[in-house]
């Protein structure tokens, strides 16, 4: 019996999210149109903070996030299972990007993404991670140490969301 | 200060890299006492896990004594006596918060390269390449360690640090496996590799609870080991049927566990080798899966196989009919050593778990190309190169 619940509560869920989904597309129609490989065609990127959805303000962003200003929208809800709070974020003017466009952090969202990834350390650590100055010996001049630094110096704003 | 660099394929330096620096409030600073080589060093050395720069400082398991905290760290003083795990983790996501702590989404300050590689970036990882975000290594008399409150250990009074010092890395590994791929008591659990890894996976199953366990590999010398120091059975798989062996020992069925202690250069005296071999040298594959395929082989129906050797990239002629078919579960992970190491320190205070005879050739750090040159090609049965920075 509690099965047979569990299942009609699921279809349930399933509908209402068909019902969240198609109620978007009409209202944002980006929603509707053709993804870039690898991306939601909404454009939102998102980040799962480890915090409860009420100590998220969007009105209150920590600074990576908030030195967007009205350049971007921001949604906050619950992640599911108690994984925390869904933090998305989205330039106003979207212009797409390509995936390797992304991979490579050259996309129009690179910084976008690097913010959010920024803002999800502050609310959970406290303080963002850095790395360099590492120390290190001698850099040898070859085609693929020059293609790591560019790569390595690119990958905070670089991924696949 | 002086430091072992990685200066290319298989070519290992000794030269002059700036002190490191306190750069967050939640850092320390710590004066390596022992750091050692590990298997997967290998992997990086021989160019198998390509995002590597020359100048790039090496080690990953290491021990030490606390030089300097940043203001956000509280469970340290200057003077302690401490272990590092390897990987960098927060503690404060939800990976963490789960005790997947080498999944951390905060650790990795270069997400972006494992992103495009495997979807997800995982946490950073010192000395282990600018994928796993580019931190120095431990081969070098000072290392800056993030996190400080989560990823040092203070060592119990008793342990020495040659005992302490594989509770870095080997140790954590190895109980990973163990309880990841969730040894029961009673059951028969087999491990490719006699390596720290796989002696330490083996001593894990072991007090787990595990009736029998098996402990696989070639080198004779490393096998003793896993006797004498483990407690474990051994199986040479150039002498012997593995597959055919591990059935008889275990009435035709195969073993519960599988735990393949291997990664990504496994040897075999079959043509498979032959085969893998030509198929990674041309690029057609990054990683040589011998083992897990012989693993999962072997593996009894409905149980275990947990690939606890490092892999970077893709396998070739994977056998997935055998993991539908026999409703095998496949699990891998990188250590989530800070859940593990506290028990582990306990358990090497008490004297059940002795690594020592781990560190074979202990040297120091002007010895490093020396160390890594003996640990690759096992010249006078090295099982373990370790350096002491202040000798």
């Amino acid at each position: 019996m509690t099965n047979a619940i569990g299942n009609v509560a699921s279809l349930a869920a399933r509908a209402g999210g068909s019902v969240v989904r198609q109620v978007r597309s009409a209202v944002d129609p980006s929603a509707a149109r053709p993804a870039d490989a690898g991306q939601a065609a909404s454009g939102w990127l998102a980040v799962t903070v480890f915090r409860e959805p009420a100590e998220i303000d969007p009105a209150q962003l920590p600074a990576p996030l908030a030195e967007f200003g009205d350049r971007i929208e921001v949604r906050v809800r619950p992640a599911p299972g108690g994984k925390g709070t869904e933090l998305a974020a989205r330039l106003r003017d979207r212009p797409s990007g390509s995936a390797a466009q992304r991979l490579s952090g050259k996309d129009p969202q690179a910084d976008l993404r690097s913010a959010l990834r920024k803002a999800k350390q502050l609310i959970e650590v406290g303080e963002v991670l850095a790395v360099d100055p590492a120390p290190h010996g001698k850099r040898s001049a070859t085609p693929g140490g020059a293609l790591l630094e560019a790569w390595t110096k690119v990958a905070p704003k670089a991924g696949v969301r | 200060m002086k430091a072992v660099t990685w200066r290319g394929v298989n070519e290992i330096g000794v030269e002059d890299v700036p002190e490191p620096k306190i750069l967050n409030d939640h850092d320390m600073i710590l004066q390596v006492g022992l750091t050692a080589t590990c298997g997967s060093d290998l992997h990086l050395m021989g160019g198998y896990i390509p995002a590597m720069r020359a100048g790039d400082v090496l080690g990953h398991e290491f021990m030490g004594t606390v030089a300097e905290v940043g203001p956000a760290v509280t469970k340290h003083r200057v003077g302690d006596r401490v272990v590092v795990v390897s990987f960098t983790s927060c503690g404060q996501c939800w990976y963490c918060k789960q005790g997947l702590w080498s999944l951390c989404d905060n650790g990795n300050p270069n997400p972006g390269i494992t992103e495009a590689l495997w979807g997800q970036a995982i946490g950073g990882c010192y000395g282990y390449s600018h994928a796993l975000g580019g931190y120095a290594g431990s081969h070098a008399p000072y290392i800056r360690v993030p996190y400080a409150d989560q990823g040092a250990f203070a060592i119990p009074d008793g342990v020495s640090d040659e005992r302490a010092l594989f509770a870095s890395d080997a140790a954590p590994t190895g109980w990973t496996g163990a309880h990841q791929a969730e040894v029961r008591p009673g059951d028969v659990v087999a491990v490719w590799g006699a390596g720290g890894v796989g002696q330490m996976a083996a001593r894990a199953a072991m007090l787990m609870g595990a009736e029998r366990v098996v402990v696989i590999d070639r080198f004779e010398n490393r096998l003793q080991q896993v006797r004498t120091h483990i407690g474990a059975e051994t199986l040479d798989y150039e002498q012997s049927d593995v597959p055919g062996e591990l059935r008889e020992m275990t009435g035709g069925r195969g073993p519960d566990v599988c735990i393949e202690a291997v990664g990504m250069e496994a040897h075999h005296p079959g043509p498979s080798y032959l085969y893998d071999q030509v198929k990674q040298q041309m690029r057609l594959q990054s990683d040589r899966p011998t083992a897990v395929r012989e693993a999962i082989y072997a593996c009894r129906k409905g149980g275990t196989v947990f690939t606890l050797g490092v892999f970077g990239g893709l396998v070739d002629k994977f056998p997935l009919g055998a993991v539908m078919n026999k409703a095998l579960t496949l699990r891998g992970a990188q250590q989530h050593g800070h859940r593990y190491i506290p028990e582990i320190l306990e358990r090497m205070s008490r004297d059940e778990v002795r690594t020592e005879h781990l560190a074979t050739h202990v040297m120091s750090l002007d010895d490093g190309p020396k160390g890594y040159r003996m640990f690759k090609e096992k010249e006078d049965g090295c099982v373990r190169a370790v350096f002491r920075p202040g000798a």
